[in-house]
């Protein structure tokens, strides 16, 4: 959009960022105000643009996978998932059953995981400072303990691999998975007595932020943010990718899609995912991890030449829809390679949403969105 | 509808309960469970990587690496640098001269111990590395790289006694056949030579 004239008096134009606390990251919003009131917001991003497109142009498939961590880095494991389900389609490999499930599994603990913490990212914007955002880091750090003693690292786990998954779930970590499922119930419900009824947080979250379910479906807005604007849309339902076409649960929807309904369609997608958890935990069969064929390529990762043709997989991420686009040429590497962020995406639908709002408001608007800019400037 | 305030009181309610529940509950209950971390550290979890380190037999000259250049060429980031060490004659020693990793580009994504075929690089669990600077100051050369096999078992004993048990098990096997070869070949078949 093109800002109006500021010579206008009345007019007064701030920047936010690119360091500003509430801007998760190297972010800048050109807000342009009328008193108090926001009339016109311009999004500047890419100060963390890092090349990773044209980066795995010239890696070979099995290298991009730790790059693919960088991008929603709150959740590696979801971008791992969207990466190895495109390479699988390309190259025709199937997934063994026990490997489904733990990439189910851990799938739905990165969820759980991006969700806690941006519940207590948006509350820190809002000026609950660091009381809900710790409590939710508490039980986070369990999870990624749990990631750390399974995949080797807390945050970039470069866990997948073509056709399974790097290494398999012990008996002890399945233990330790159902313990934190068991657990996290009593958590959220504490977590939901501290906030869900609070009315300083129902006052600045109710009625603020409303993106239509209209305006929502033209911006292309997938996630969280489109479900709560009441459009029932989650891929997992849609596409029934990997084995979600197995398991019983529900897809929470919003009713105004205000900022209080983003923050609450998220707690309720924390509980659905535990529903998941428990349903696969109580069925993960034995068996192989990876496919046989896709075995020798993990000592030689440059003999992986999938054959030509493209891809699209997607996948969906706690953020949205993450979608990676694949051209193989037939050579190792990729010839075209594309990520469609959901970060990027739903950031175009946030001037629609901050017309009209408090400026003060602008900051809980972003923060609901639930944005992460290694995925959006890539 | 309740009072109103009602909400704020029950939030206040909570806070309250985790900052006295903090001070007897264990740490896995709902307790403290940070560390006072220069003096206390936590448990390190075995599987944990960080950044690559070579191992070594029994004394530094019997190095596990042949400098195949398998990792150089797969290492995403290309933070490796390898060449061959050579003989009076010329020929390949099968033996780095030169083995630098550049810690500042690696991101310790694990590839170079996946892919290796001889069981000589592994990832680390030291993170506490420090450089006065940026250029050279995170470049570690083989000295600095080398690591006993015994350090290995110490970090990660569940895969150092596997591929103990596995290098041993391919030792017998070699001298029960008998075969006057120096070295054996690379499994993979892949090159044996990466830079020289």
């Amino acid at each position: 959009m093109d800002l109006k004239n500021t010579e206008n008096a009345s007019t007064l134009e701030i920047n936010f960022g690119p360091q500003h606390p509430s801007t998760h990251g190297v972010f800048r919003m050109i807000v342009q105000l009328e008193g108090e009131k926001v009339c016109g917001l311009k999004p500047i991003f890419g100060y963390l643009h890092r090349n990773h497109e044209q980066i795995a142009e010239n890696l070979p498939y099995a290298a991009i996978m730790p790059y693919t961590d960088r991008l929603d880095y709150v959740n590696a494991l979801t971008n791992n998932f969207g990466y190895a389900l495109t390479v699988e389609k390309l190259a025709g490999l199937e997934v063994p059953e026990r490997a489904e499930f733990i990439r189910v599994i851990m799938a739905e603990l990165a969820r759980i995981v991006n969700h806690i913490a941006v519940i207590g990212f948006m509350l820190n914007d809002l000026g609950a400072f660091f009381t809900p955002l710790l409590y939710a880091f508490r039980e986070r750090e369990r999870i990624l303990d749990l990631f750390e003693t399974i995949t080797g690292s807390r945050l970039m786990c470069n866990f997948f691999r073509f056709g399974g998954v790097k290494r398999d779930l012990t008996k002890e970590n399945l233990a330790t998975i159902q313990q934190i499922v068991d657990k996290f119930p009593a958590f959220l419900k504490e977590f939901e007595a501290l906030l869900s009824q609070n009315e300083i947080l129902c006052m600045r979250c109710q009625n603020v932020g409303i993106l239509s379910a209209a305006d929502a479906t033209n911006a292309g807005i997938t996630g969280p943010v489109l479900r709560a604007s009441g459009v029932n849309y989650d891929i997992r339902k849609v596409d029934h990718y990997s084995i979600y076409d197995r398991f019983d649960f529900k897809i929470p929807l919003g009713e105004k899609g205000d900022v209080y309904d983003r923050y609450y369609v998220r707690i309720l997608e924390i509980r659905e995912s535990l529903k998941i958890l428990d349903q696969a935990l109580a069925r993960i069969p034995q068996g192989e991890i990876i496919n046989k064929k896709a075995i020798p390529f993990l000592k030689m990762p440059r003999n992986f030449k999938p054959p030509v043709g493209e891809a699209y997989g997607r996948v969906e991420a706690p953020k949205g829809e993450l979608g990676y686009y694949i051209v193989s040429d037939g050579t190792p590497q990729p010839w075209r390679y594309h990520v469609r962020a959901p970060s990027l995406i739903n950031l175009t639908a946030l001037e629609a949403m901050c017309l009209g709002q408090k400026v003060a408001d602008a900051v809980i608007i972003l923060g609901s969105i639930d944005i992460v800019l290694g995925e959006t400037d890539r | 509808m309740t009072v109103f305030g009602w909400g704020v009181f029950k939030g206040m309610m909570v806070t309250l309960k985790n900052f006295l529940t903090s001070y007897y509950r264990k740490p896995d209950e709902g307790g403290i469970f940070t560390v006072q971390y220069p003096e206390e550290r936590e448990k390190k979890i075995e599987n944990f990587r960080n950044f690559p380190f070579l191992v070594y037999d029994e004394t530094p000259g019997k190095i596990r690496c042949v400098a195949c250049g398998i990792c150089e060429r797969e290492c995403p980031t290309k933070c490796i640098h390898i060449e061959m060490e050579l003989d009076a004659t010329g020929k390949p020693a099968r033996k780095p001269a030169v083995f630098d990793i550049d810690y500042g580009l690696c991101m310790n994504c694990g590839m170079c111990e996946e892919v290796c075929p001889f069981d000589s690089i592994f990832m680390d669990h030291v993170f506490e590395i420090t450089a006065p600077e940026r250029q050279t100051g995170l470049v570690r050369h083989k000295d600095a790289l080398l690591k006993a096999n015994e350090y290995f078992q110490k970090i990660r004993p569940t895969l150092a006694s596997v591929i103990d048990q596995k290098r041993k098990a391919a030792e017998e096997k070699k001298k029960a056949a008998a075969a006057p070869q120096p070295v054996p070949p690379p499994s993979t078949g892949g090159p044996t030579q990466g830079a020289v």
